[in-house]
């Protein structure tokens, strides 16, 4: 199944591999920097879907005729490349979910319910994206337990001494997000972890904007449960994994109750199927499963120690230019940062930045980023913000610039 | 005093001038730069349009039968295509405001301003605007 990896990393020959970056928005060629939203796919995604629904498509686990076999095996394979991705120990540890927020209100309401009580202690960090503070708030209020909140410093890094300062017997769990989809910024989740689980605590990492930039190995950062969607990692949206040691999946109550998640119904009681089936009622996302097998067997066979040089490339280059624009700041200068760079510029709204910027086929993102906390913490609005994929260049970042020069031209 | 028809028609004519989005855009940013500000006084929480990219105040007096709008943005895009909607709309009645359709927004190719997934504020805007006209109709 695995393909051989490719002899180098070319940016000109992958961008062969994703025929959206050829096309041109309002006359110009597209520029897209809105990885951080969503990354766009490879021809091979595309495809599996469609080859999924004209040849494969019946639903899984329940049927005997060829077709469903066919279908439950290939969805099964699956969830074994992604044990294989992941380097986790069981297959049964990956969950599919529909997303990164599906899969943190999952933890949130399973482990909540019998996890956490009055007085106990949730800890988050200030960078938290709302998806992964709004199901803590939920859950803490029902359960009169206590949201506490890492600081982070100027540079947008989180502030490590505080944070082994907040830990206690209380802290029940610790949620934090690996890559900041705002600032960047990379935390230190594996040194976090170690530090959480000697006080006894649970760790949660939502990996969403990490799993773009480079393969993760979840048993080496140790945390107790990560969370990503495929839409960020080039392959369908509507899919996001749940990685979960299996003692914990095991000792966790079920979501959401359906089909698919039981082994026994009677009107006086319910027993629940295995792992990994238990949170997966319902029939799932199955072409966005199949093209998420097709989207592992991409990212198996890439280059990505090229990879890491040729973003780490694209930052130093973008930030180096975006310096020397007067009035510019950028927001999040941690030493430890992805390819994704956030900025304000003295006097112009981002939103008129956006909006000029399009114009000339710069797709960038702008506003709070669903991290008004963090705008809070830096007194500000909003940002826009370029964040690059594998498949970006440093000729892209040329129109870039070319095109906030004519914005803050026309908007001073 | 003209009306909300033909103050439409007055701006799709004039922006019928511009050959290129750039001279579109560098209008809409000096109209944006020219609406009168809203007063201080009127710039508090209950009127304010939060829009998740920009937000939008809106003030609205009834005078001698007819609206009067003053409004502001953070955004000067935004601002510019509020310059036009006052224009178009205040110092109306407020049974043609609450009735008008506004249709120059689209002629003048800014409609994609007014797409929900921009949520600067405009979409709701309007419908304010119509509901100060249904709301004031009772008192005009």
């Amino acid at each position: 199944m695995s393909q051989a990896v490719r002899q180098k990393f070319n940016v000109e020959e992958i961008r062969k591999d994703f025929p959206i970056l050829s096309r041109k928005v309002n006359g110009k060629p597209l520029v897209y920097f809105d990885n951080g939203a969503t990354s766009q796919k490879p021809d091979v995604v595309a495809d599996a879907i469609s080859l999924y629904y004209k040849h494969e498509n019946s639903n899984i686990h329940r049927g005997v005729h060829t077709l469903s076999q066919e279908a439950t095996t290939a969805y099964e394979q699956v969830r074994e490349k992604m044990q294989q991705y992941l380097s986790a120990e069981h297959k049964e540890e990956i969950i599919f979910t529909k997303g990164t927020t599906d899969g943190i209100n999952l933890i949130a309401s399973s482990f909540g319910k019998h996890h956490l009580k009055e007085g106990d202690e949730v800890i988050i960090s200030a960078m938290e994206h709302h998806s992964n503070i709004v199901p803590w708030q939920m859950i803490c209020e029902e359960k009169g337990a206590t949201l506490k909140v890492i600081p982070i410093n100027d540079q947008g890094e989180i502030d490590l001494e505080a944070y082994k300062g907040l830990l206690s017997s209380r802290t029940k769990m610790v949620s934090i997000v690996h890559i900041s989809n705002t600032l960047g910024t990379i935390n230190p989740v594996k040194e976090m972890t170690a530090l959480a689980q000697e006080k006894g605590a649970v760790v949660l990492i939502d990996g969403a904007q990490s799993v773009p930039h480079k393969p993760i190995n979840v048993q080496e950062i140790g945390a107790e449960f990560y969370v990503f969607s495929m839409h960020k990692l080039f392959g369908p949206t509507g899919v996001g994994v749940l990685y979960g040691k299996k003692e914990w999946l095991d000792a966790l109550p079920p979501y959401q109750g359906g089909g698919d998640m039981i082994k026994t119904v009677t009107f006086e009681r319910t027993t629940y199927n295995e792992l990994p089936h238990k949170f997966e009622a319902g029939t799932p996302n199955i072409a966005g499963g199949i093209a998420t097998g097709a989207a592992l067997d991409y990212l198996n066979q890439l280059d990505w120690e090229g990879i890491q040089l040729h973003e780490q490339s694209l930052l130093d280059y973008g930030t180096e230019k975006l310096k020397q624009i007067e009035g510019l700041r950028i927001i999040g200068e941690a030493a430890q940062k992805a390819s994704v760079i956030s900025f304000v510029v003295d006097g112009i709204h981002a939103y008129d930045l956006g909006v000029i910027m399009d114009k000339m086929g710069v797709a960038v993102r702008t506003g709070h980023h669903c991290t008004q906390p963090l705008m809070n913490r830096f007194g500000i609005l909003g940002t826009a913000r370029a964040s690059f994929a594998f498949y970006n260049t440093k000729e892209e970042i040329d129109q870039f610039m070319e095109a906030l020069h004519r914005a803050i031209k026309m908007l001073k | 005093m003209s009306s909300i028809k033909e103050r439409q028609e007055e701006v799709v004519e004039e922006f019928s001038m511009f050959e290129d989005w750039m001279d579109k855009y560098e209008y809409l940013i000096s109209l944006g730069k020219e609406l009168p500000l809203i007063e201080e006084s009127k710039k508090v929480e209950e009127n304010i349009i939060k829009g998740c990219q920009s937000r939008v105040w809106l003030d609205a007096q009834l005078q001698d039968g007819k609206i009067y709008f003053t409004a502001d943005s953070d955004a000067i895009i935004t601002k510019g295509i509020i310059a036009l909607m006052i224009r178009v709309l205040s110092e109306s009645s407020p049974k043609d405001i609450a009735e008008t359709d506004l249709h120059f927004v689209d002629e003048i190719g800014l409609k994609e301003h007014l797409s929900p997934t921009r949520s600067n504020g405009l979409v709701s805007m309007i419908k304010k605007m119509k509901t100060y006209g249904i709301a004031f109709q009772a008192k005009a």
